[in-house]
Formats: structure tokens, C-alpha cells, sequence
């Protein structure tokens, strides 16, 4: 826990004729869990996404591990170590687990100008391994991902990032739509990454997912920071005040 | 065991598979024997691989989530840039590399005009449809060019060729295309983007896939296979038509749609295709064959078309519903 691993400064982004982020200024440190909450709109998303590549900040400037970065799209993204889980589309669900679990990182045999032969042996026993070291036990690689439950989509997902040993892990949503047990799940995922050292944003709704599993908490609105404190110096009461 | 044949009911050519193989022996029977005839079989082994290549491309597009309705007239105006140029002195492969080249540049502005001003694919090529047939009949200059056939080394493409005089060459290129296709979708990492790109598109481009370039790939995949099969029906045929090919649009995507693929997107095989191509082109045949009134041949695919997806629909629903576990 000492220099941040990201930290945005001063970040400013407009959607189409809307100010979306009005200069917002955060440190992530390093093995931290941070619980990201705000309602529908506050901006949360969008903060995600300038920090997945999706979209490029109007103003402000992003550094990973001290240095300034231009993240022009997801792949630099994933260079730079931080992998988004996205609440739906982290998977494909026509696609078996191994193959999602290697989309756009697929190991090859061999290849001419980036094009090449699956190594489809490697991908199965990887993803068999991969799954299995987040605690999810599932009995075959090449089930489809459309017939795992929600819980089991979050951790392939969460598996596939540990695999590709992201350093910063964004889960933008993950429990919703899930049953309690499988939120707990989920949550157990996200302690999970903790011990293992891996800085994770946990983006909710609910607090009490927040709650559960992050060490600092932050809030927004308007596209504004409201509120950034460690957990022990907050509560669930003082959040829902402050939004 | 179960596994198996839960895995084998959710394939998406299952139900065409099926079918083809219904329709050939019902075809066998009330034909008398001809219709698996070593001559009956030979014609049609020599139509499969035109109206089968189109078919390919368009299920490998629509695999990657897009469309094509003008791959029926780049089945024309290749052939027709090839006969033209030959008729005004060029030879063969520079004429044919033209053609081809010509197929290319309409499939990249299919997919770059869809892409860049994010308009549904069905637009793009059902204008472009209509401006690439407008196109093969004025270069065409309103009668068919007659090329030199002397010139043409038809051995390599459509005459016919190896132990018993069965197979067309052009036989033998569509099952070397069928394969590479194949490959390419089932073994590559290039095929893992575009059935990603097909099968979610968010999903795909949160993993950093490059979905513009992939299906402009496909696009342009789709139309040089038109375009090669325009050209070995020329070949076949002696002269291009400026209507060669009309309607063969919507067969592809029948044949697409018969072997299965989704017009979702994601969901299909190559395999599939070929199936599907195929089942028309028997129902085509076997219809003359058992002496039906052969102007039910339309009403015959439209029918399947309609069949075989309630019928995939339907495996793959019993598919899913068998009871495997997931987790250990």
C-alpha cells in the first residue's frame, strides 16, 4: 500500500452535450479494494470506461504506476494491466469457456502476421486450471458460456483476468441480477483478488456489496467525487445521506 | 454418452444434416434409381460448387453478425470485368486477377460504408445490389462479350477431371475452399474474433478485438467467393449473362439459414452452408428426377428454409433442456 497504481487527474468528459465527469481526482493504491457507488448517471461508467479504453478523456490526465498514459482503446487497456468486467458483455454466450477465456489473447502454435492456429489443447487445460484457481468448479471447458448462472459468467470472468495477471481489476456491476447465493459468490471473488494482491474498483448499486468485501469507499454524483473515505471511517447511513 | 448427444442435437447444421440425408433417399426411391445415378450425381456435383461458394462466404459473414445481398450481382460482374477485358485483348489471369480485384473493392465498401456510418448491412448491399448489376450491364455494353475460350484453361476450372470422369475441377476448388473457410473459422484465432464479433459485439470489442477490420474481412471474403463462383459458372456456361446470378442472393442466405447459421449472428458453420446448398440443390434436381411439377422447387426452399430453423430451434431447445452439470 503505497504509491497509487492509477490516478486520474483533474478528468473531464462530455457525452454528447452533457458533462459527464467535471474533474475528477482519484488515487487507487496499490492491493486496494475501492467501492465505487453513485446512482444511475452519476458517472461512474464513464469514469470506467476512459479507464477501460472505450472512450478518451476531454480534459485531465491518467497515470498508471506514476507515468502519464494515453489508453486508446481496451487491448492498451489490458497492456497496462487493468481489465473491465462488464455487468453483461464480459463473455460471449454462444462461445464454450475456453474459447471465451482466450477472446483476443488466444495462444497459437503458430502464426503469420498475427493470424495463426489455435492451441486448443493449451486453451482448455488453462482455462480448466484458470477456473479452478478462482475456486469455481465447472465440469467441462466446453460448455457454452450462455448455460452457466450469472455468478458462474462473473467468475470465468474474473478467472480470465487473474490468468492474463491484470493488475487492476474493474468490475463494473457484478452482482446484479444475481440471487444472494450467488452474490456471495461473487463477493468471495472479490476478497479473493484482495489476498492475492490484485487492485480491484468494485462498482455497485448496493451498498451492502460494497460493504461486504471493499476498504475505501467512494461516492459520486453528478459527476463529481461526494464522498471518499476509508471503510472503518464510514458507514451505509452516511453514503445514502450524502447521495 | 449423454454429454455426446447433447452437444450433437445443439450443432446448428443438425437439422439440415437430417434432412439431406431424408430427402436423398426419398429422392432415390421415387426417382427409381436415377437420382443417385453416377450421371445424375455428376450434374450435380457440377452446379454444388457456384451456388455453394456463395454460400460459404454469406455464412461466414453472417457468422460475423453481417449481411450480404449483393454477393447475386458480384456473381456477375466479376465473371463479366473478366470477359470484357479478355474480349479487349487481355489475357486470361491478368483479366481474372481484375474480376477478382473488382469482387474485392465492392466487398470493402459493403463493409466500410456499414461500418463507418453504422447502417444495417442490409441496406449497404441490397443498394449495392442493385448498383453492381446496373454496373455488370453496362460494362457488358448490352450484349454478351464473347471471349476467347481458347485462351481460357478450362481443365483448371470446370472440365472434367480425375478417376472416372466424376468430378468437375471446379469441384475440387470448392472443397479446397470449403476447407480453408473451415479452418480459418474452426482453428484460427482470426475465426474466434469473428464468431465473438458475430456472437456479442460489446463483448468482443471490451476484449480489444478489431471488429471493424474482421467484418470488413468478411465482407470482402463473401464477395470474392461470389465472384470466384460467378466466374467458374461462366466458365461453365461459355458466356456471361448480365443476369447471371439473380436471386442468388436470397438462396445463399436460405442455404445459410437451412445449415443453421443465425442471422444473429455468432451461431453457424461452414459445414452448414454447404449442407444447406446442397439440400437446394437436390430438391432442385431430385424434383426433375421423381418427375414433380418443378415450379414447386421455390415453394420446396422456402418451405425447408422455414423448416429447418423451427426444426434447429427445436433440437437445440431439447439439446439444452437435457439435464448436465455444469459444476463438479
Amino acid at each position: 500500500m503505497s504509491a497509487p497504481i492509477i490516478e486520474v487527474k483533474n478528468l473531464h468528459k462530455w457525452y454528447s452535450g452533457v458533462h459527464a465527469l467535471k474533474g475528477i481526482d482519484l488515487g487507487i493504491l496499490q492491493g486496494e479494494a475501492l467501492g465505487l457507488v453513485g446512482d444511475n448517471g452519476a458517472g461512474k461508467s464513464t469514469l470506467i470506461n476512459l479507464l477501460s479504453g472505450l472512450y478518451q478523456p476531454d480534459g485531465g490526465e491518467i497515470q498508471v504506476d506514476g507515468r502519464p498514459v494515453t489508453i486508446r482503446n481496451p487491448k492498451e487497456a489490458m497492456s497496462l494491466g487493468i481489465e473491465t468486467i462488464y455487468q453483461y458483455n464480459s463473455m460471449v454466450p454462444i462461445m464454450s469457456i475456453a474459447r471465451n477465456l482466450f477472446i483476443g489473447r488466444e495462444p497459437l502454435t503458430f502464426s503469420i502476421g498475427g493470424i495463426g492456429w489455435l492451441n486448443q489443447k493449451k486453451m482448455r487445460e488453462d482455462s480448466v486450471k484458470a477456473i479452478a484457481d478462482v475456486d469455481l468448479h465447472l465440469r467441462s471447458p466446453d460448455a457454452l458460456v450462455g448455460e452457466l448462472s450469472g455468478g458462474q459468467r462473473q467468475g470465468v470472468a474474473i478467472a480470465r483476468a487473474m490468468h492474463f495477471r491484470s493488475k487492476v481489476m474493474i468490475l463494473d456491476e457484478p452482482t446484479n441480477h444475481l440471487s444472494v447465493k450467488e452474490t456471495n459468490k461473487v463477493i468471495g471473488f472479490v476478497k479473493g483478488l484482495k489476498a492475492q494482491g490484485v487492485t480491484t474498483i468494485f462498482i455497485s448499486h448496493n451498498m451492502h456489496h460494497v460493504f461486504a468485501c471493499c476498504d475505501r469507499i467512494v461516492a459520486m454524483a453528478l459527476g463529481r467525487i461526494v464522498l471518499d473515505k476509508r471503510l472503518e471511517e464510514t458507514s451505509i447511513d452516511e453514503v445514502h445521506e450524502i447521495l | 454418452m449423454n454429454r455426446l448427444l447433447k452437444l450433437a442435437m445443439q450443432k446448428p447444421e443438425m437439422a439440415a444434416a437430417l434432412l439431406l440425408v431424408l430427402l436423398v433417399v426419398l429422392f432415390q426411391v421415387r426417382s427409381y434409381g436415377i437420382f443417385l445415378s453416377y450421371d445424375n450425381l455428376r450434374g450435380i456435383f457440377g452446379f454444388l460448387p457456384e451456388m455453394g461458394l456463395v454460400a460459404i462466404g454469406v455464412t461466414l459473414l453472417m457468422i460475423a453478425g453481417e449481411f450480404d445481398l449483393s454477393v447475386g450481382s458480384v456473381f456477375a460482374l466479376t465473371p463479366m470485368t473478366l470477359a470484357v477485358l479478355m474480349v479487349m485483348g487481355w489475357g486470361f489471369w491478368p483479366a481474372t486477377f481484375i474480376g477478382l480485384l473488382v469482387a474485392a473493392v465492392v466487398g470493402f465498401i459493403n463493409g466500410w460504408i456499414t461500418i463507418k456510418f453504422e447502417i444495417p448491412s442490409f441496406i449497404t448491399t441490397l443498394g449495392m445490389m442493385f448498383m453492381a448489376r446496373s454496373m455488370t450491364v453496362v460494362v457488358s455494353g448490352g450484349f454478351p462479350p464473347r471471349p476467347d475460350f481458347n485462351q481460357i484453361p478450362t481443365t483448371l476450372f470446370v472440365s472434367y477431371v480425375g478417376p472416372g470422369q466424376m468430378f468437375r475441377s471446379s469441384f475440387v476448388w470448392f472443397v479446397g475452399i470449403a476447407l480453408v473457410v473451415h479452418i480459418l473459422l474452426a482453428r484460427t484465432n482470426f475465426g474466434n474474433w469473428i464468431r465473438a464479433t458475430g456472437g456479442f459485439l460489446p463483448a468482443a470489442r471490451g476484449m480489444g478485438i478489431p471488429t471493424a477490420r474482421v467484418k470488413i474481412a468478411c465482407f470482402i471474403i463473401c464477395s470474392l467467393l461470389s465472384g470466384f463462383a460467378g466466374i467458374i459458372q461462366v466458365l461453365r456456361l461459355g458466356s456471361p449473362l448480365p443476369s447471371l446470378g439473380i436471386g442468388y442472393e436470397l438462396q445463399a442466405v436460405a442455404a445459410a439459414v437451412i445449415g443453421g447459421t443465425s442471422l444473429a449472428g455468432g451461431i453457424g458453420s461452414v459445414i452448414g452452408g454447404i449442407i444447406g446448398a446442397a439440400l437446394i440443390r437436390v430438391i432442385d434436381n431430385g424434383m426433375v428426377m421423381s418427375q414433380i411439377n418443378s415450379n414447386w422447387f421455390q415453394f420446396a426452399v422456402g418451405g425447408m428454409t422455414i423448416f429447418a430453423v423451427v426444426g434447429n430451434a427445436w433440437l437445440r431447445k431439447r439439446g439444452q433442456a437435457m439435464k448436465v452439470e455444469t459444476e463438479r
